[in-house]
């Protein structure tokens, strides 16, 4: 074959492109593909290919969606802690000359890497799936304001994960750091192919993100039950309103900064290059105005989370209920106004530096009210210690701590010491892993049997709330010491011996913390198998307060049979007081949205374009690009989208539970 | 709360017995404007983007040697009598007269189609005078910033042309009538926006 014809199929791709020259890629690999032929193998064997199309793929129920993102969740966090690990078992042993096991050019891409993954990959689809499956059942709803939208997104954010999946294996990753700071992730720096898989991994991923945002708000605010004012509101909803405003007035911000990056890599623009007047510090800023917003994102949810844990298992209405409120509301508006201080050392002089200083200490204000509220809703409650309410409280003492760093970092000359350094790497998985991963474990404790039925085995969570929490302290403090110490982030090797030991204390709580990874995925095996025995037919195991614990476990497609009106802040708990029962005939037939295949098939073109523009194969991307247009237009000609469930249904639905309860006694 | 429980009045109502109809898409103009301030976020930014980096010429041209007043106010005009020829289509619409509405939409799409031309030829004079944009900052943003808008102009005229088949084939359905509301929104979006490129870019560029 002519070398062009070759170039013009392929594009940059070619055999050389396989990092074969890697052991440790191969034998990944070589795992995952055994592992994926293995599931293949089984979903084909058990014939559950035609059921998961039908039931979970295309479905546009906001429950099924909300779990998918979980497991989306899970699944990449396992890759992102190997990455973590990897990491780890590197610095600790490269010391006295030892190189380590890893070179320069596969470490930069697993740091790069990780924080990608963890962030838009593993937070991110853990926090959107939450909101999808709570909020509605929260608010009374049936279903999201646009089913459709929610199913699509989804399929975007997998798509972006899929990207970032595939840079393991054909070609390479970034090298240049989470963020990509040009000029060193320009084309003139990093002129392979692991910018652009970021570029494109994280624009397919941002317009599932931005309309998954709008799609939440629009639901808080236009289909709330009857009677549930803003100020009734469940203070998770409340949390997943603001998270979902940050989220669509700052991805935008995001798109438009990596496309710009785009243009200076792909047309040749001066946007961000040293030369011809470009101006790589603007991108800093305007990657930051996104960023900082983006932390609030993944933190604010979990804050409601531990309001709802806080106060069921406290027994009593939540302290403070208002002030939660214009707290989460102050914390939206403040994540705006600090993005400087992530550069400090930029050169903007001392007003700015000080200005930026003064409001990121502010933000320390609502969210010290928020720790108090939850200290004073516990105060003479009556607490029951399940596991929930164990990770709320290692919440309390761990985000205290990494809000105690963040303020020190705060004062822009202890920044100027302190920045790039492994104490701020401390800093931020102190909140990061101390709230929102605390949280996370909080909330798939507390909402998991209303989406299964049963209870998660509360054993092997302790094993995992045990080890996470202690290997946590382990892995991070230790990088407290060595930041002071003045050891910088991102190192391969050190000539330094004294430093150590401080490395090997880490790379121990990383191993402990795979234990609690492990001890969790063998809690929802053991769940799973012992699902008899830890079963919950009453729908409100945790003696709950807000609607959600209204209706079944596993709640019915259409929610609720009849909308509920709320007269009350904790909905369920006032009905359950006032001797609330349920209706029991009279049912309708109920309206809901259909199921579609269009989301996934655009997302599918969406991936074949970025692949294409990757790698350069410009008739991929130019195809899959008409096609991604063609689709999107063909899905508008079909004007059928829903679908009446039949009143029988609903009743048989109705008269199951009713039996179920009655057995209850 | 117990004293609901024990108070005499009325039992307290907790749920609904007859559902209000939830009309289809009561939500899509909520939507679609918090779509379109994301849009205006985008905007915002390469706004930004010229706002900094639109003086920096790099020894290259400058608006006074590159821009041609006369032919940006055709253009302007051009957009602005399409958004006004789009309201006319939305009258029609309000009075249900399919034939009306079809023609001022084809003649709005006419208007942004010439809006586009000019557009385009504005692009290529100056890539032919050696302002392209890897000369230099300023012209990276100044064509990233009118090229997005323009960019725009093009997905509504697709959209529009959408529009005009649905409404031919299906008429004018309560569904299309809501289309025809977002894209309404979406074209006078882009004529405000096309407001400030022209304000701050062009009108201002001249006076740099």
């Amino acid at each position: 074959m002519p070398d062009s014809l070759t170039k013009f199929i392929f594009g940059r791709l070619t055999l050389d492109s396989l990092p074969l020259h890697e052991p440790i890629v191969v034998a990944t690999f070589a795992a995952v593909a055994l592992g994926g032929i293995a599931l293949f193998g089984v979903i084909t064997y058990f014939k559950l290919w035609t059921y998961l199309w039908r039931e979970w793929f295309t479905s546009v129920d906001h429950k099924k969606i909300g779990i998918m993102y979980m497991v989306l969740g899970l699944v990449m966090l396992l890759r992102g802690f190997s990455d973590a690990i990897m990491m780890r078992l590197q610095q600790a042993i490269a010391f006295n000359g030892s190189e380590g096991y890893l070179n320069s050019h596969h470490y930069d891409q697993i740091f790069t890497a990780h924080g990608v993954i963890m962030i838009f990959f593993v937070a991110m689809p853990f926090v959107t799936g939450l909101m999808n499956f709570v909020v509605p059942l929260q608010i009374g709803a049936r279903d999201v304001s646009f089913p459709f939208l929610n199913n699509f997104s989804f399929w975007m954010t997998v798509g972006g994960a899929i990207l970032v999946m595939a840079s393991l294996f054909v070609g390479e990753f970034a090298r240049t750091g989470w963020l990509a700071y040009p000029p060193l992730s320009g084309i003139g720096y990093s002129p392979d192919v692991g910018v652009d898989y970021y570029i494109w991994a994280l624009q397919v991923a941002g317009v599932g993100t931005t309309l998954s945002g709008i799609n939440l708000i629009c639901t808080i605010i236009k289909m709330r039950a009857p009677g549930m004012t803003m100020m009734r509101m469940p203070v998770f909803t409340w949390t997943s309103l603001c998270t979902n405003v940050l989220i669509v007035a700052s991805f935008p911000v995001l798109t438009a900064v990596l496309s710009l990056l785009a243009l200076d890599r792909y047309v040749g623009t001066n946007f961000f290059t040293n030369d011809f007047g470009g101006n790589p510090m603007m991108y800093v800023n305007l990657i930051w105005i996104w960023g900082h917003p983006e932390v609030y994102i993944l933190i604010l949810p979990l804050f409601g989370v531990f309001s709802e844990v806080t106060s069921t298992f406290s027994g009593k209405r939540l302290f403070g209920y208002t002030s939660m409120v214009y707290a989460t509301v102050v914390i939206t508006i403040l994540s705006y106004l600090v993005w400087l201080h992530h550069f400090f050392t930029m050169g903007s002089g001392a007003s700015v530096n000080s200005f930026f200083g003064i409001t990121t200490m502010i933000i320390s204000i609502p969210t010290g009210a928020k720790i108090f509220n939850w200290l004073f809703t516990m105060y003479r409650g009556r607490i029951r210690f399940e596991l929930p309410m164990m990770w709320t409280m290692a919440f309390m003492l761990t985000f205290t701590v990494g809000g105690m760093t963040g303020v020190l970092l705060a004062v822009p000359p202890a920044d100027f010491v302190l920045h790039n350094s492994l104490f701020l790497i401390a800093h931020f998985h102190n909140v990061i892993i101390g709230g929102v991963l605390f949280g996370l474990f909080a909330g798939i404790a507390y909402w998991w049997p209303k989406a299964f039925g049963f209870k998660l085995d509360p054993f092997w969570g302790k094993v995992s709330f045990w080890c996470w929490v202690v290997g946590f302290w382990f892995a991070f403090m230790p990088l407290y010491v060595l930041g002071l110490m003045g050891v910088t982030r991102r190192m391969r090797v050190f000539d330094d011996p004294s430093l150590q030991i401080w490395f090997i204390i880490a790379a121990f709580g990383a191993v402990l913390i795979a234990c609690g990874i492990a001890a969790f995925l063998i809690q929802i095996y053991v769940s799973i198998r012992r699902r008899e025995a830890l079963t919950d037919p009453t729908g409100d195991p945790w003696d709950g307060r807000t609607l959600e614990w209204s209706t079944s476990s596993p709640p019915p497609a259409y929610n609720f049979a009849f909308t509920p009106v709320v007269l009350d802040n904790d909905a369920w708990w006032d009905m359950k007081k006032a001797g609330y029962s349920r209706p029991l005939s009279g049912f309708k037939p109920i309206h809901m949205p259909s199921n579609t295949g269009t989301g996934v098939i655009l997302a599918a073109f969406s991936v074949a374009l970025g692949f294409g523009l990757i790698w350069y194969i410009w008739w991929l991307a130019a195809l899959s690009f008409v096609c991604l247009i063609a689709t999107a237009i063909g899905h508008t000609f079909n004007y059928i989208r829903d679908f009446h469930i039949p009143a029988a249904e609903v009743t048989q639905t109705e008269e199951a539970r009713t039996t179920l309860l009655a057995a209850q006694g | 709360m117990a004293s609901i429980a024990t108070t005499s009045g009325p039992e307290p109502v907790f749920h609904l017995e007859e559902e209000h109809a939830h009309a289809e898409g009561s939500s899509t103009m909520l939507g679609f404007w918090l779509y379109l301030m994301s849009d205006c976020l985008i905007f915002a930014m390469l706004f930004a983007a010229y706002g900094v980096l639109g003086g920096n010429y790099a020894a290259g041209p400058a608006p006074k040697d590159l821009f041609d007043l006369d032919l940006v106010a055709v253009n302007t005009a051009m957009l602005l009598f399409s958004s006004i020829t789009y309201g006319f289509a939305m009258l029609a619409m309000d009075k249900g007269r399919v034939a009306a509405t079809q023609a001022w939409l084809a003649v709005t799409a006419l208007f942004g189609l010439a809006f586009l031309s000019i557009e385009l030829y504005e692009f290529s004079h100056m890539i032919h005078e050696g302002a392209t944009p890897q000369r230099s900052a300023f012209l990276s943003s100044f064509f990233t910033l009118v090229g997005t808008h323009g960019l725009h102009v093009t997905f509504g005229l697709v959209w529009l042309v959408t529009l005009m088949t649905q409404v031919a084939r299906f008429g004018l359905i309560e569904a299309n009538r809501r289309r025809l509301m977002c894209l309404s929104m979406f074209w006078h979006f882009l004529d405000v926006v096309w407001i400030g490129v022209f304000t701050f870019v062009y009108l201002m560029g001249m006076l740099r």
